[in-house]
């Protein structure tokens, strides 16, 4: 058996009811790398996704059998703590969700919900979690602001600050950029090529291009199953599955 | 396209645009008619009774059978009671409500437990003013006292403060709920720190309700906080003390309850004129409220969240 990689799945599974949204996936994340998940609507990408830092539990009626694997640790074990999990893993969602706080509030949240009450410390990681998110100069004069008052985009870089406020070792991400304009898509994108120098991101995204720019890693799901995944190069072309080639190429076109 | 068909469109049209134009001017009519109903009630309500309010008027006992009777201690009592009822209410009715909408499973309790308050928030006050009698006043031996009657209006007003605050934090947006979790933080933090403040609009709005009805009501008083207030001594603010205004377990008159006696069995020549003042005064306390209340929670909602407007 090959050892399990740091952060990977192992013949994960996941329910909705009666209903079998992610059919037996195993599939490993590699550090320092960009992996994009693609497929048609609903074959469950969301799901896979959010099950990984078990934001599914959070769902009525959903259930899971299979295995999380985190430096060696089981995350779907029911011992894990789920809180400490998700300050690891943090997730950014296709429509931007910033608290109803200012700025400043919603990136200190969070730390200083895990102890940090220093107010240097705290200003301190407001500073770094803006500028990781390529945020800091469009709004370090107006922190006090409602974070409502950002655009869309900023809005959305704002929460992938909070979500790097907490030091997290892998980030989620959603269709990140999917109910954003051009600029701010590309923002988004040039972050993501930034932040996969010492995080695991694992994004969902519709769009092909985007998958190509900015992923290390491609995986193709359909109808709940892993048809392929591989570096993206080789994905994109010369996938193994004639369906890939299909659902790539009519997405292209 | 045919001649006749971009005629017909047209028509078409034109008759959509005539049906919005007149519904309109339906609703405006409407709305119209509804703040004119409101206008003509409080300055009925003013015109009979601003003439009769006086500094005197407001700071003196009121008299049974002479004339010049005042209303300070009734006056007092409708804001004390509003103040011990809303320090009963405001957390039950959050504790209930919070429940109801973040822990409870949908299922048969639950569903159980909705059709309760329902029940409750229909019952007629003056059942709830008997119930009160025999609980509170006669049983847990309260007599008639402030204290029975908060708990009584308590009684009256939590099914409205449960509901209000269930769809209050209902109305928060889930991806707020999402972003906590994701954060890895605990529910109770989530619901104290993310949602409540976002679900304060709503909330101060359900508090003016259930304040309103403190101020208004009479009939859920009568039997529970009684129709008399003893002689107070104005300056002895320990609510230890049998004559202190503070004291909760004396009985009080409120202004509500005062209108209802002099209407109904006022002995003093000016009875008519007493009631048309305290009538006014009611009204213009009801109004203040609402502003101080809604400054209030402005100012909370700015607070909490940062923001300039409360939307
Ligand atoms: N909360 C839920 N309850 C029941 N079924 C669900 C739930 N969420 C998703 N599903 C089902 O699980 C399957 C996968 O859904 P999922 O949202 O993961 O798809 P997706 O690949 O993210 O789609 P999209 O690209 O449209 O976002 C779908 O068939 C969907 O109907
Ligand atoms: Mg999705």
């Amino acid at each position: 058996m090959v050892m399990p990689m740091p952060f990977s799945t192992e013949d994960l599974s996941i329910y909705y009811g009666e209903f079998q949204a992610i059919k037996n996936i195993s599939m490993g994340f590699p550090a320092a790398s960009v992996t994009a998940l693609i497929g048609p609507s609903g074959c469950g990408k969301s799901t896979f996704l959010r099950s990984l830092n078990r934001m599914n539990d959070e769902i009525a009626g959903s259930r899971s059998t299979g295995h999380i694997w985190m430096d060696g640790i089981d995350l779907t074990a029911s011992g894990t703590d789920v809180i400490k999990l998700r300050q690891r893993i943090g997730m950014v969602w296709q429509r931007p969700n910033p608290f109803y706080k200012s700025i400043y509030e919603n990136i200190a949240f969070g730390p200083r919900y895990y102890g940090i009450k220093n107010r240097k410390q705290l200003d301190e990681i407001v500073e770094t979690s803006l500028r990781r998110a390529a945020l800091w100069d469009e709004v370090k004069d107006r922190l006090k602001e409602s974070a409502l008052a950002l655009s869309g985009g900023q809005q959305q870089r704002l929460c992938i600050a909070r979500a790097l406020s907490v030091n997290p070792q892998i980030l989620l991400l959603d269709e990140p950029a999917s109910a954003l304009d051009p600029v701010s898509t590309g923002k988004i994108e040039e972050l993501i090529t930034e932040l996969k120098k010492d995080l695991r991101i694992v994004i969902v995204t519709h769009n092909m291009q985007q998958a190509a720019r900015v992923s290390d890693y491609t995986a193709y799901f359909y109808l709940g199953t892993l048809v392929e995944h591989g570096e993206t190069d080789q994905i994109f072309t010369n996938p193994e599955k004639n369906s890939t080639q299909e659902y790539i190429m009519g997405r292209f076109g | 396209m045919t001649t006749q068909t971009q005629i017909l469109r047209s028509k078409a049209r034109k008759r959509a645009k005539t049906a919005d134009k007149v519904a309109t001017v339906v609703i405006i009519v409407f709305a119209l008619s509804i703040v004119a109903i409101l206008l003509g009630l409080i300055g009925f309500i003013m015109f009979r009774g601003l003439g009769h309010i006086s500094w005197h008027f407001l700071t003196s006992n009121p008299q049974t059978i002479r004339e010049g009777g005042g209303i300070g201690p009734p006056l007092f009592n409708s804001l004390y009671l509003l103040v011990l009822t809303m320090i009963i209410t405001i957390p039950l009715g959050l504790g209930g409500g919070i429940y109801m909408s973040e822990y409870a499973k949908p299922g048969k309790i639950t569903s159980f437990i909705r059709l309760v308050v329902e029940v409750l928030s229909s019952f007629p006050s003056i059942v709830i003013g008997l119930f009160g009698l025999l609980v509170f006043v006669n049983t847990f031996e309260l007599g008639f006292s402030l204290l029975a009657g908060a708990l009584a209006l308590t009684i009256f007003n939590l099914p409205l403060m449960v509901r209000i605050t269930e769809q209050a934090f209902a109305g928060v947006p889930r991806e707020q709920k999402e972003a906590g979790l994701a954060l890895g933080l605990s529910k109770w933090k989530i619901i104290t720190s993310i949602m409540l403040p976002v679900a304060i609009p709503s909330l101060v709005t359900g508090t003016i309700l259930a304040a309103g009805r403190v101020f208004g009501e009479a009939a859920a008083l009568l039997f529970t906080s009684g129709m008399t207030t003893p002689p107070l001594n104005f300056s002895d603010w320990n609510p230890l003390h049998p004559r202190s205004p503070l004291n909760p377990l004396r009985p009080a008159e409120t202004l509500a309850t005062h209108i209802w006696k002099v209407n109904s069995e006022g002995l003093a020549p000016d009875a008519i004129q007493i009631a048309a003042g305290a009538s006014a005064v009611l009204v213009i306390m009801v109004l203040l409220f609402n502003l101080f209340a809604r400054w209030g929670g402005r100012t909370l909602y700015r607070y909490m969240t940062a923001s300039k407007r409360m939307n």
